[in-house]
């Protein structure tokens, strides 16, 4: 039988091995974390219906096993060809075929040093908010309810001075999400979405946006947060100029949080040197064209699934990996 | 303060053998400054420091208003360069933060752009006869003496604790938009968190005060303050800073730009008159000192000698909080004992508003 | 008080501060007529503007700075309009744009 090695155990990494299974290929999945799910662990409500990404990671993992599918967690991978991978522990293992799906890399809003993530207390980013959220309590440092709420969009993205120009697609989609969770905890309080642009790009976010706007009261000023500074009583103050009127406008919150975008996966430098594949100027892998052959590489043999090669959503990334798993099983069956 | 990212932005500082070019206004401002680097350099830490009387203003003021063009100062700053390079000294020293600004341009442009290096070394030679070689280094005077924060605090004859509470003093430190703003790189601590002052601060016993208005500009933008009219501009800049930081209480800002010291210090002055606002305690106004002064301070200097009967907020609140011994009598005595005039009462230091001025006594 | 003629005044800040606004007004407005808060700030409806066509009425930006607490000039403002309605027709979000325009008029006027 045919063997597929699949570098990564998120979503895409397990939905391309359930599809490969479904094709009459053996998969092996390798994950470099001591457990498999990826981000989608650290996830609490996926937009735009609020399912609970646990409902979803649950399903995967349990057909995964059911298909008695092999995952070797805390196999990092150190470099690849189409025929074999080599782990970081020096293990060679052979294969027929490869599909990388290693993901992206978390935006390190420290390095927005303006903002103080990690200086002042009450700075948060999305994903320390939706790891509140799983733990069950959302709160400032001190334990009490915020106020008033401010969300910064494009934390990361499309920002020239910190070298990611592209555009991370979800965090419009997640800033809106989070303003509706807080305010259905939190109806006391003001919340405000500091935006460049607002990106609803997929089924159902626009709708979301309106209904942030119309039922939930929050506030969205076009104009983005120039810098934050702590004040005596320990708010934030914060500095934008709301463009729509064309003023500068200050305010103290309570809450401030980063919307972090996704950067290209950490490891991808180095994997696509071993293999030879080529990197978009984003980081990000490039594939071999983004329309008939997009979830090839420039290289026969290995293929790409989910926001390694860009960012993406949960959905798009599901339905990639199914084409990713199909793409490696017409190769092998050539 | 949790600021850690300053060990990202270090630079190089040299050790001894500077070459000191002053600046042209602040001895009207803080007369004493200047004075003050030179014998702590040269007295207490022993460095060799020269004091060259042939050089000329870097010409700042004039580029950044728009009367001296470009090509001019490029050829001041080479003449300066070229005393420096005769003089047998590689590492230049900035009184000024706006020079400081200049001449890191300067040398920016010149890497940058070698025609224009070339240029002016032509420029020069024309004019004066002079060559000159690059500085090996540049420093502003403020990150020398951050470079000797820990030898000062050895020697140190008064912490900035307040002596009769033992708590450290709070400080407001305030960084002249030219030292880091421009570039980053070239200010220790970069452009969000400078550190030069903080340093010194934390070093000899004080603590820095973290306000929102931290990195706000104090106004003092050539363009905007050499007009009369625009000065409304400039004053509300401070006074957005002032009434930020007062709810901190500080009891003190030091500054490392002469221009930001003066502002800070006379606009509170011009506010109190305004509005009878003071931001100080005891309807007094909030004492600025230079980092110069604040290196005499602690070092065990004389105030009188350091010059700081010219600043407009009266000082002697401070140093009575630090226990310095001083002659109240003695403040207005010149350096020769000669009496050198008293200014009028003014709201800022505590005295009632309706006090009549006559200007000309 | 001051007895010197300086020559200038300190400068008043442009900013809105959005700590010392009263947004009391804003809200009531924004409860009568929620619809408003899904303003996308596209500009439609002051481009199509009659008035805007020929004063310096803009539509947009006065809603906009009320619903941030900036309600000097408003009333004053709001009577430009001439209720035509073509706000209304172009609306992509289908705001009651000629409602807004007396409700701000009511709240900050008309009392």
């Amino acid at each position: 039988m045919k063997k597929v090695i699949i570098i990564g155990g998120g979503a895409a990494g397990m939905q391309t091995a359930l599809r490969l299974a479904e094709r009459g290929i053996e998969a092996l999945i390798l994950e470099k974390e001591a457990e498999a799910g990826g981000k989608l662990r650290g996830w609490h409500a996926l937009f735009p219906t609020f399912t609970p990404a646990e409902e979803v990671l649950t399903e995967l993992r349990r057909r995964i096993e059911e298909k008695k599918i092999e995952i070797r967690t805390r196999s990092e991978v150190r470099s690849l060809t189409p025929k074999s991978v080599t782990l970081a522990d020096g293990q060679r293992l052979d294969c027929d075929a490869v599909v990388l799906a290693s993901g992206f890399t978390l935006f390190d809003a420290a390095i927005k040093e303006e903002y103080g993530y990690g200086l002042y207390d009450n700075v948060f980013t999305s994903a320390d908010i939706e790891r509140m959220l799983n733990e069950g309590r959302v709160a400032r440092a001190d334990g009490s309810a915020p106020r008033r709420i401010a969300l910064l969009h494009c934390v990361g993205s499309r920002d020239e001075k910190v070298c990611q120009q592209h555009c991370s697609r979800v965090c419009c989609i997640t800033g809106v999400k989070q303003a509706m969770e807080l305010k259905q905890r939190f109806p006391e309080a003001d919340i405000f979405n500091f935006y460049m642009d607002i990106r609803m790009f997929g089924p159902g976010y626009e709708e979301m946006y309106r209904e942030a706007q119309q039922k939930c009261n929050v506030h969205f000023v076009r104009g983005r947060i120039s810098e934050a500074a702590p004040t005596l009583d320990g708010r934030i103050q914060i500095k934008a100029e709301d463009t729509l009127t064309g003023r500068p406008l200050r305010m103290s919150v309570d809450m401030l949080i980063l919307l972090v975008g996704m950067r290209a996966n950490d490891d991808s430098a180095a994997l696509a040197e071993s293999a030879g594949l080529q990197r978009s100027p984003s980081g990000f892998m490039a594939p071999r064209d983004h329309f008939l052959h997009n979830v090839e590489s420039n290289v026969e043999g290995i293929f790409y699934a989910g926001t390694v090669t860009a960012p993406k959503n949960i959905g798009e990334t599901l339905n990639e990996a199914i084409a990713a798993a199909d793409a490696a099983a017409d190769y092998l069956n050539e | 303060m949790k600021r850690n990212s300053w060990k990202e932005y270090q630079k190089q500082i040299a050790d001894d053998r500077y070459y000191y070019a002053r600046s042209c206004i602040r001895q009207n401002f803080f007369p004493g400054s200047e004075k003050a680097f030179i014998d702590i350099l040269q007295n207490d830490l022993g460095r060799d420091l020269l004091d060259d009387p042939k050089h000329s203003s870097c010409t700042g003021i004039g580029y950044h208003s728009d009367i001296v063009p470009l090509e001019t100062i490029m050829t001041v700053v080479a003449r300066q360069f070229a005393l420096m390079t005769e003089a047998g000294y590689e590492n230049f020293v900035a009184s000024c933060i706006t020079s400081f600004g200049v001449y890191s341009e300067i040398l920016a442009t010149w890497e940058e752009f070698p025609e224009t290096e070339e240029r002016t070394r032509e420029n020069l030679l024309k004019a004066t006869g002079r060559e000159f070689r690059k500085p090996a280094s540049l420093a502003h005077t403020s990150d020398v003496m951050f470079h000797f924060r820990e030898e000062i605090a050895r020697k140190a004859k008064h912490k900035l604790v307040n002596a009769l509470t033992g708590e450290p003093l709070h400080v407001v430190e305030h960084i002249g938009c030219h030292y880091a703003k421009i570039f980053p790189k070239s200010g220790i601590g970069g452009s969000e968190f400078p550190y030069v002052l903080a340093g010194m601060i934390e070093s000899w016993g004080g603590q820095c005060v973290d306000y929102p208005e931290r990195r706000h500009c104090c106004g003092f933008g050539f363009r905007n303050y050499l007009v009369q009219a625009n000065r409304g501009y400039s004053i509300a800049n401070s006074h957005k800073k002032l009434e930020s930081m007062a709810p901190y209480k500080p009891d003190f800002i030091v500054a490392n730009c002469p221009g930001c010291a003066m502002f800070l210090d006379k606009w509170q002055y011009a506010i109190a008159e305004m509005e009878g606002t003071t931001y100080g305690e005891n309807g007094h106004g909030i004492p600025v000192l230079t980092y110069e002064e604040m290196a005499g301070l602690v070092l065990g200097y004389d105030p009188w000698v350091l010059g700081m009967q010219m600043h407009q907020v009266d000082v002697e609140p401070l140093l009575d909080k630090m226990g310095i011994d001083y002659d109240p009598a003695a403040k207005y005595l010149g350096r020769n004992g000669k009496y050198i005039g008293k200014p009028a009462s003014a709201v800022v230091n505590g005295c009632p508003p309706d006090t009549l001025y006559d200007m000309r006594e | 008080m001051a007895s010197i003629n300086f020559g200038y005044t300190i400068s008043k800040p442009r900013a809105i501060d959005v700590d010392r606004n009263n947004l009391r007004r804003s809200d009531e407005i924004l409860h009568e007529m929620p619809e408003l808060q899904t303003c996308i700030g596209c500009g439609s409806c002051t481009a199509v503007c009659t008035a805007g066509n020929l004063t310096e009425f803009n539509f947009r930006r006065v809603h906009t700075l009320v619903r941030r607490g900036e309600y000097q000039g408003a009333y004053e403002e709001m009577n430009k309009c001439m209720l035509c309605g073509k706000c209304r027709l172009v609306c992509p979000r289908g705001i009651n744009t000629r409602g807004v325009v007396m409700l701000i008029k009511h709240k900050l006027g008309d009392l």
